[in-house]
């Protein structure tokens, strides 16, 4: 297993877009946190929450990156290439997943991280200290979450195989479908707590306004879940289908 | 040695490979030879455990390619030069093909330098020319030093230099003793290249023989004889028992040459108005071995004459 995580590893930096997408995640995520505390008033002393607004931007970005991280092999048939060499398909895949999720792990650290700094550094007071157990979540979960979306992305982008395809569905459920579902008159709001990022949302974030059916780790654990789910799809179908 | 038994692949309706057993042997250039559409590259990709087959296996050295460990050091093969990111550079492809299998990393410089691609190992595949990218690929399936190469029609798309440098190629590995076996739809590039022939039409196997033995088979020579006297020519030549067909006001007799024609003639009287010998070219001979089994007949194409035989192929 470590000669395949070497080799996939070997794959995924030798292209051009995971470097792309890791200075898109932690620009759009550090830049927008150096942004909103240039522009705070000094009334109202920022908050640790303050610095995470860009979170969501860096999130987007890696679900791409995970995606691209598989439809491209398709997209280029390195995947038979790949299958050629390593027949064994799941151990392939468990590889591939494991390289993007560690990833999107250490780009989710450095932003969260890299975000609460330069707030800090900027128009940081006593506030901005990493005190309580949400505070910690906060900050230090975001790798755990940014992994977790990898997942679902490469998961997604094996079913999928298609750039286009894959992205599509990665940025419009998260943005709109997991939103617009709250619509559905009655249940809306029930569908609503069971979706996959909004889960991901309250284990960082967790809501002021409504109680959730489940805690901050409750939260992470269903988004893993989910993630587990879509994973196991996936390799059945990558075993299943012809390269 | 590869083994093909009974391999069967339908795609819904369609039957792209029928119950094709062959075998290819070590120490021997095989072709694969058929039209487009036969159903060449699917057996290749059912050999590689690419695609499932129907039915059937296929065997490499006894073993399916699933089974094999670290396959690169058994089995090289290039089906599609095209399979490189086109954004890695020729170095980096190999370089993770290498990794995967546990090959030293100085390998890779080694099959560069046997291409000639050293020059470029640091460039972008996606600017490769089709050569290049066909250089690379044999680069690839020779990295681990594999016994047994598969080439799915590498000459397809080269210019004269390149298609003699692969052909040179492919006989300097099969006189290494190892098994080579290439597809290709054109009989006159095989016929160069192959000592051993797998022909396929329309997913089933039409036959498997030596090259020489293909050749003169399917080319049987034939006399054309015309004369104002067929009549007692026919009956003559009927009486010896070769096979005569009439071709309007002559004669094709085949199974006698020209000179025993003519001598009889001469016996039994016959004047004689023509006296030729015909020699089928390999092309019309691969039509007629697989003219009912092309998959695509254009419209052009005069009635029985398949036109596909000599486009490019994917």
């Amino acid at each position: 297993m470590t000669t395949l995580l070497a080799t996939e590893r070997i794959k995924l930096f030798t292209t051009r877009s995971p470097w792309w997408s890791i200075v898109a995640a932690l620009g759009l995520t550090i830049g927008f946190a150096g942004l909103v505390a240039l522009n705070h008033s000094e009334g109202r002393p920022l908050q640790v929450e303050h610095s995470q607004f860009g979170i969501q931007f860096g999130l987007v970005v890696v679900l791409v990156m995970a995606a691209l991280a598989v439809t491209t092999e398709y997209r280029f048939s390195t995947i038979r290439a790949t299958f050629q060499a390593v027949p064994n398909r799941s151990a392939v895949l468990v590889a591939k997943t494991a390289v993007v999720a560690v990833l999107a792990a250490v780009i989710g650290e450095i932003a969260a991280f890299g975000s609460w700094t330069v707030t800090r550094v900027i128009a940081g007071g006593p506030e901005m200290a990493i005190a309580t157990g949400a505070d910690v979540r906060m900050v230090a979960g975001v790798g755990l979450v940014y992994a977790l979306a990898a997942v679902i992305a490469v998961a997604v982008g094996t079913l999928v195989r298609q750039s286009a395809g894959a992205i599509s569905i990665l940025l419009i459920w998260p943005l709109l479908v997991e939103n617009l579902v709250q619509l559905i008159p009655g249940a809306g709001p029930h569908i609503h707590d069971w979706m996959p990022f909004v889960n991901a949302e309250r284990f960082l974030n967790p809501p002021e306004f409504t109680t959730p059916p489940i805690g901050p780790w409750g939260s992470l654990a269903y988004l893993a879940g989910v993630a587990a789910a879509l994973f196991a799809a996936a390799m059945v179908a990558v075993n299943r289908r012809d390269a | 040695m590869i083994e093909a038994v009974g391999l069967t692949k339908r795609y819904g309706k369609t039957l792209a490979v029928d119950n094709l057993s062959f075998s290819v042997p070590s120490g021997r250039v095989t072709g694969f030879l058929g039209p487009n559409g036969a159903g060449k590259s699917t057996t290749m990709r059912m050999i590689l455990g690419l695609d499932t087959p129907t039915g059937g296996t296929a065997l490499i050295d006894g073993k399916r390619y699933r089974d094999l460990q670290q396959p690169l050091r058994t089995v090289g093969a290039l089906l599609d030069a095209k399979w490189v990111h086109p954004n890695r550079s020729a170095r980096a492809h190999l370089q993770w093909l290498a990794r995967s299998n546990r090959l030293p990393a100085k390998r890779v410089d080694e099959v560069l330098e046997i291409v000639g691609l050293t020059s470029v190992a640091g460039k972008r595949a996606g600017g490769f020319s089709l050569g290049m990218s066909q250089r690379l690929g044999i680069a690839a399936a020779l990295l681990g030093d594999p016994q047994v190469l598969l080439f799915d029609e590498p000459v397809n798309g080269l210019d004269p230099e390149g298609i003699l440098w692969i052909r040179k190629f492919m006989h300097r590995l099969a006189e290494e003793g190892r098994t080579v076996f290439v597809s290709s739809h054109l009989l006159s590039e095989m016929a160069l290249t192959a000592q051993e022939l797998v022909v396929i039409g329309r997913g089933k196997l039409i036959s498997q023989s030596s090259t020489e033995d293909f050749v003169t088979q399917a080319t049987e020579n034939t006399v054309r004889v015309r004369s104002p006297q067929l009549a007692p020519l026919r009956s003559a030549l009927g009486k010896l028992g070769v096979s005569i067909r009439d071709e309007g006001e002559a004669l094709v007799v085949s199974g006698m040459d020209c000179a025993d024609i003519g001598e009889l003639a001469a016996r039994e009287g016959v004047v004689l108005h023509e006296l030729s010998p015909q020699r089928g070219s390999l092309e019309e001979a691969f039509m007629q071995l697989t003219g009912d089994s092309v998959e695509y007949h254009t419209e052009i194409a005069e009635p029985g004459v398949p036109a596909t035989l000599t486009t490019a192929g994917k």
